[in-house]
């Protein structure tokens, strides 16, 4: 078994040892840092994009904060514009309900009064029938003319004596 | 010699390449020390070429590179927690240096370094020196409070530190003879059923399927005693440096 053999012993430890030594050396100075360096330098790459993603992030929510609070005012805004338009349409109705109300009252004071005067006119219209009526109604009946006022006053008796 | 050449264990020969003396011991570049030196230009090309770019956005094998990086990160981090970071170089050059080793060792006609047990005890005693060292320099005699652990009846301590300092002392050689066992045992499974697709004629894709599905099994073993050599350190390290 060549594992066996000692006087290959010294060879194989000396070999051994340099060559380890000098893998370390390399290891320790060269390789181990560069690679280091780079994970180093990834890892603070995508820390610094984490870092200004975050500061992104924070930019636009203050952004859609500015614009809720706009839409809000707008909102507020609007709805007392609405009040507002709505109180002063409300009045101006009121107004002409009023006016229109006034105008209408003092038409059917008019048209009343036009009315009582008709009436009035009708009712002495038929007064003057009625005497004259009552005048030929008489002369056919008694053969005698009666005097006027006569008749006059008889009728204003018999409408009193009526009403 | 030709029954020498086909047995199993030919493949873990170590064969001189360029002989050389230090001092008066043997230092002889041989094929496993080629193996290594391959493993460490394989290791350091693989991880420096692979950052050349620096590219934020990795490709393929930037993000292989990071991939290794960050799994012995977290194993360190998850096993020794923060303080391990100091030693993190160290672990990741153990897990690179043994999972090329492997994996290199899965070439055909070439050697795995990593099936000698010299090579691995080497390594498990200096991880297991150097453990005990950082616990002996963090905690200074409160280390020894370690064989006997808290809670335990003072009757039990005869009976129980002697097993505790066994168990310590017998890290290394578990750590080394894993790795070792693992690697001899799967290369000499491969050969032997190698050697059996030619000699069985016509029924030799039998044992050509086995050997097929056993490289796959041999990879993921590669692998993963790389992943046991380096969590285990990880282990150790923790237990240097919280006690208990």
């Amino acid at each position: 078994m060549p594992q066996l053999d000692i006087s290959t012993f010294p060879s194989q430890i000396i070999w051994l040892a340099l060559t380890f030594a000098t893998l370390f050396l390399v290891m320790w100075k060269v390789a181990v840092p560069r690679i280091s360096d780079v994970l180093e330098a990834r890892q603070q790459r995508i820390e610094d994009n984490l870092d200004k993603a975050a500061a992104f992030r924070k930019d636009a929510e203050a952004a859609i904060e500015a614009y809720e609070q706009a839409i809000a005012e707008a909102r507020s805004e609007a709805l007392g514009l609405i009040n507002e338009t709505a109180h002063s349409i409300q009045a101006e109705a009121a107004k002409q309900e009023a006016s229109l109300a006034e105008t209408l009252q003092a038409k059917i004071a008019e048209s009343e009064a036009a009315i009582a005067k008709a009436q009035e006119t009708a009712i002495a219209g038929i007064r003057d029938m009625a005497q004259d009526v009552a005048i030929a109604a008489t002369e056919k009946l008694s053969g005698k003319t009666p005097d006027a006022s006569v008749a006059s006053k008889a009728i204003d008796a018999a409408m009193k004596a009526r009403s | 010699m030709a029954a020498e050449k086909h047995s199993p264990l030919a493949q873990f020969e170590i064969k001189q390449l360029i002989p050389m003396e230090f001092g008066s011991v043997d230092a002889s570049f041989t094929n496993s020390s080629l193996m290594m030196v391959l493993t460490v230009i394989g290791v350091s090309a693989f991880l420096v070429l692979g950052m050349r770019k620096h590219a934020h956005v990795p490709g393929r094998w930037q993000s292989m590179v990071e991939l290794s990086y960050i799994f012995i990160a977290n194993l360190v981090k998850d096993t020794v927690g923060s303080e391990g970071r100091a030693y993190f170089p160290f672990i990741f050059t153990i897990f690179m240096f043994v999972l090329f080793g492997n994996l290199f060792g899965m070439v055909p006609y070439s050697f795995t370094f990593t099936s000698h047990i010299v090579v691995t005890f080497a390594l498990a005693l200096f991880v297991f020196i150097g453990v005990t060292l950082i616990a002996l320099a963090k905690h200074k005699m409160h280390f020894f409070t370690f064989f006997m652990p808290p809670g335990v009846p003072l009757l039990m301590a005869p009976l129980l530190v002697p097993i505790e300092i066994i168990s310590y002392l017998s890290r290394p050689i578990s750590l080394s003879v894993r790795l070792f066992a693992n690697m001899l045992a799967g290369h000499t499974l491969l050969k032997v059923f190698a050697g059996f697709v030619i000699s069985l004629g016509m029924a030799g894709v039998f044992p050509l399927a086995f050997v097929v599905a056993l490289t796959g099994l041999e990879f993921v073993i590669a692998f993963l005693q790389a992943f046991v050599f380096a969590i285990l350190t990880c282990l150790y390290l923790n237990d240097a440096l919280h006690l208990h």
